[in-house]
């Protein structure tokens, strides 16, 4: 083939590298947002990693997102972003001598933190052993779904399990966008609106603490909790990780609250506070009874300790 | 300003004649292109409602697409397998055929990189992993260095490709001072794929079959053979369809070095059976669960004993010089190593890290259609790419496509 | 008999700082909800500042409802015969109802000790500020303090059964904590 090259292209009113320069310029505009809705998107986007905003930021994206909530869930949202409380760090007690596996720990977790429903999402998960047979450390002996008519069952103990809240996490350690880490009072939160989805971290959480949204959460607008936490029981979007985040919105503050799970349980099985704080109940706990923590030898350090106090 | 006419001329040039073709070369673009449109059509639904329609759940979190994403990386890496003694060893027959096993590998990588894509809950914050613009979480997460690595590798194997495919072109030879230098880089970087990919499960306390030593030698001996294995067969085919000459004595050579790969495979396999059997402690349960069924559960069990009968075959007919050198017998070892490795390294490496789950459960997991429909789009996608990158530079190679300089006048 | 005096008041003293100790150490400052009793049956004078006081263990006509199954003895181990508006420790020493956890750590001392802790019980209120105790009448029936099995909320889904659902928000199941039937 031979084509004359044209020599003089600037002599054509038109030629072709400016047709292709002025067609990409105007398929980029197309792409610049108009209106409200469209510069929402844009901005939610490109959001910046909440370790990263400053003030002014953290207050643009929650007035986003309080006009999101609003939106989806025709309620009003308070979105706190309350910072860690200086000298603490959260411990937890299970007291496995008295936990009878009624499960209300799980659905008052389920009421106060906006899981979905359907499909549903479970922070704590309760197993059953039998008595006698191979020990909590050794789980293939270990029952979810059990549901007698009556609990707790003869010649069965129960052990509730949710985040571990470790002091060196697993799944921190291999998030590749550093959507979960460790605050400074020792919760390892989320933010939902960094996470990319790629579940890593679910495969290396040793106690199956994390959760995927398979699908759009859905919460009966009657249910739904309105007092969340930025990095805590905000409700959150499809395809994002989530867990327990000890309340946040609950004990960030002063004073702080117990998490849901310690103020419903009926026999006084839970236990919760500062670790630091020598007269906490949870220091008398860790002192007092002999504590375990759960698949130690992974040296994940968690803060979540089993005992037995009778 | 560069002169960009003679460029996108060449460009159209290429898009005219890659997309002409005989009734049956029509007839398979046809047939990838049913299957690539099924399968953005399944993307489709699983981006709009969620991976609910995955068969995987918070007790299996990985499957079918990460599966396949293991053994196309391990395919990639099988480059190296040529580039090896082509270079290192200059051994002749070999060396003209580097190329198109650097072309599958840039397949296999793209193939695996779409696979990843496909497998996360929210791609559009796909940018948050990237260095700089995002959060990589470098040098802790594996799959920081996992972007990393196989972007340079892609990086590096377009270089190779589209320097030399680029000289041959234009009617020049391709400069060895240029080459050299990133074949030499390829080999080592060829492994680091793999093992950091090998390394992604190996790290992870929390899965016990996953976290044993033998993981990352046994991905790269089992790279070695499903990688060359898939090559042997897409050679036959080159030289059939085209001018290019492939001696047979390169393909049987490959065979040669394949079957000293699985052999380390197997033995390797041996290993770990006997480690988990022997020892007996509750570790054995996810082994169990593969060979023997685990309480139950036994939907893989099938297909890893056919994987395993699949790669003892092939090994011996590798290995046996009469069979090794004969085409039949060649191509159905091929075939079964193929299938062998794909079920061992795919499947039967993710999947039985999740069962029984971290807290005792198990929960069988099987791909749903969705996953199978949009993994098949992705194979059809990889395959109709190689095709039609095989459709420019075969020519290319061997002298029928050439273009002109750019420095030339008419 | 000046000494005689003097030594019954140094001892009556030590008795009575001892009790002070019993009494106000290492006790929470919050308390506490009232005590949990039945309907119309507090104050127990009302009907007995009238009635003999007849201390044999027998079968009684009245409070049938009160079944006990504690331990082996009868209502006059815990209850004072001479004033029914208090109960009565071993020792003699008589506490209001608002403070039964004397009588309940008589026996139990170490639960009583994990109590005063806080670490024994049922935990609401403020970790780092007021935190709500109970008395051990709140979660245990003095009289039949065994805690009975009751019905647990349902199992979670399981995973094979996890679905998409098209269907508005309105169809979502409730949450089962809000309509446990016991």
């Amino acid at each position: 083939m031979s084509k004359k090259i044209d020599k003089q292209p600037s002599s054509r009113p038109v030629n072709r590298r400016t047709f292709i320069k002025g067609a990409a310029l105007g398929l980029a505009s197309l792409s610049i947002p108009s209106g409200d809705a469209d510069a929402s998107v844009w901005e939610a986007l490109f959001q910046k990693h909440f370790q990263e905003m400053n003030e002014d930021d953290i207050r643009s994206v929650i007035k986003r997102m309080e006009k999101e909530y609003r939106d989806e869930y025709k309620a009003d949202f308070n979105i706190k972003v309350t910072k860690p409380l200086p000298g603490v760090k959260f411990g937890y007690g299970l007291d496995l001598s008295r936990c009878i596996g009624c499960r209300r720990c799980v659905y008052a977790c389920v009421k106060e933190n906006n899981q979905s429903r359907d499909p549903q999402i479970h922070w704590i998960s309760v197993l059953e052993f039998k008595k006698g047979e191979k020990w909590v450390n050794v789980f293939e002996e270990a029952d979810k779904y059990y549901n007698p008519h009556e609990v707790p069952e003869k010649g069965r103990f129960y052990m509730p399990v949710q985040c571990q809240q470790c002091e060196n996490p697993p799944c921190v350690k291999v998030c590749p966008t550093k959507a979960t880490w460790k605050e400074r009072d020792g919760i390892v939160v989320v933010d939902y609106n960094w996470c990319i989805g790629c579940r890593y971290c679910m495969a290396a959480c040793p106690y199956g603490a994390r959760h995927f949204n398979w699908a759009k959460p859905r919460i009966a607008k009657s249910e739904i909790n309105t007092e969340v936490h930025y990095l805590g029981n905000r409700p959150r979007y499809t395809g994002v990780v989530e867990k327990c985040t000890f309340c946040i919105q609950r004990t960030r503050e002063k004073p702080g609250r117990y998490p849901a799970c310690v103020e419903i349980c009926p026999v006084g099985a839970r236990k919760f506070g500062n670790l630091l704080d020598p007269e906490s109940e949870i220091r008398y706990c860790i002192e007092n009874k002999r504590v375990f923590r759960l698949k130690e030898d992974l040296n994940t350090s968690p803060k979540f300790y089993y005992f037995f106090a009778t | 300003m560069p002169d960009l006419v003679q460029p996108i001329r060449n460009l159209f040039t290429t898009l005219k004649f890659i997309t002409k073709g005989g009734k049956w070369y029509y007839g398979w673009l046809t047939f990838l292109l049913i299957f690539i449109f099924l399968g953005i059509g399944s993307y489709i639904k699983q981006l709009e409602q969620g991976m609910i329609h995955t068969a995987m759940r918070d007790q299996v979190s990985w499957g079918f697409y990460i599966s396949n994403f293991t053994f196309l990386v391990g395919v990639a890496a099988a480059a190296v397998l040529l580039v090896i003694p082509a270079y290192l060893y200059n051994f002749k027959p070999i060396k003209e055929i580097v190329l198109l096993g650097e072309m599958l590998a840039i397949t296999a990588i793209i193939m695996s990189l779409l696979f990843v894509i496909s497998d996360l809950g929210r791609p559009e914050r796909g940018w948050h992993i990237l260095p700089f613009i995002g959060s990589m979480n470098f040098p802790s997460s594996l799959l920081a260095w996992d972007v990393l690595v196989l972007n340079g590798y892609l990086a590096i194997n377009c270089v190779a490709v589209f320097y030399v495919l680029y000289r041959l072109s234009i009617g020049k030879d391709y400069k060895m001072s240029v080459i050299w230098p990133i074949v030499i880089l390829s080999i080592p970087w060829a492994i680091s794929i793999h093992t950091v990919t090998a390394f992604l499960y190996n790290g992870l306390s929390a899965r016990p079959f996953w976290n044993a030593s033998i993981v990352a030698p046994r991905f790269i001996a089992s790279a070695l053979c499903s990688g060359p294995a898939i090559m042997l067969i897409l050679f036959q085919i080159v030289r059939k369809v085209s001018r290019m000459e492939i001696s047979n004595v390169a393909i049987f050579k490959i065979a040669e070095l394949i079957a000293y790969a699985m052999g380390v495979n197997l033995f390797l396999f041996g290993a770990e059976f006997f480690k988990e059997f022997y020892s007996g402690s509750v570790h054995l349960a996810p082994m169990q669960y593969l060979y023997f069924g685990l309480h139950g559960h036994s939907n893989l069990v099938v297909w890893m004993w056919g994987a395993f009968i699949f790669n003892l075959t092939a090994f011996f007919i590798f290995l046996r010089p009469k069979t090794r050198e004969n085409l039949v017998t060649l191509n159905l070892a091929c075939v079964l190593i193929i299938i062998g490795v794909y079920i061992e390294k795919g499947m039967g490496l993710i999947v039985p890290g999740f069962i029984p789950g971290v807290l005792g459960e198990i929960y069988e997991y099987g791909p749903s259609s969705l996953e199978k429909s949009v993994a098949l789009g992705i194979w059809a996608l990889g395959a109709l790419f190689f095709t039609l990158f095989l459709k420019f530079a075969l020519p290319v190679f061997t002298g029928e496509l050439r273009f002109r300089a750019p420095d030339s006048s008419d | 008999m000046n000494y005689n005096v003097s030594a019954l008041l140094f001892i009556f003293f030590i008795i009575s700082l001892s009790s002070f100790v019993m009494a106000g150490d290492d006790l929470p400052d919050y308390f506490v909800p009232p005590p949990p009793f039945s309907e119309g049956i507090f104050p127990c004078s009302e009907c007995h500042a009238d009635m003999e006081v007849n201390t044999t263990p027998r079968e009684l006509d009245f409070h049938e409802d009160i079944v006990l199954k504690h331990f082996d003895g009868w209502c006059l181990n815990c209850h004072n015969p001479e004033d029914r508006d208090v109960v009565r420790l071993a020792s003699g020493r008589i506490i209001s109802f608002k403070e039964s956890e004397f009588l309940c750590g008589q026996c139990h001392g170490t639960i009583f000790r994990d109590w005063k802790a806080g670490v024994h019980g049922k935990r609401t209120g403020f970790w780092n500020g007021k935190k709500e105790y109970r008395l051990c009448v709140h979660c245990h029936n003095p009289h039949q303090p065994r805690f009975k099995p009751i019905k647990p909320l349902p199992p979670p889904v399981r995973p094979e059964d996890l679905k998409y659902k098209e269907s508005s928000a309105d169809k979502v199941p409730l949450n089962p904590l809000d309509y446990i039937v016991e």
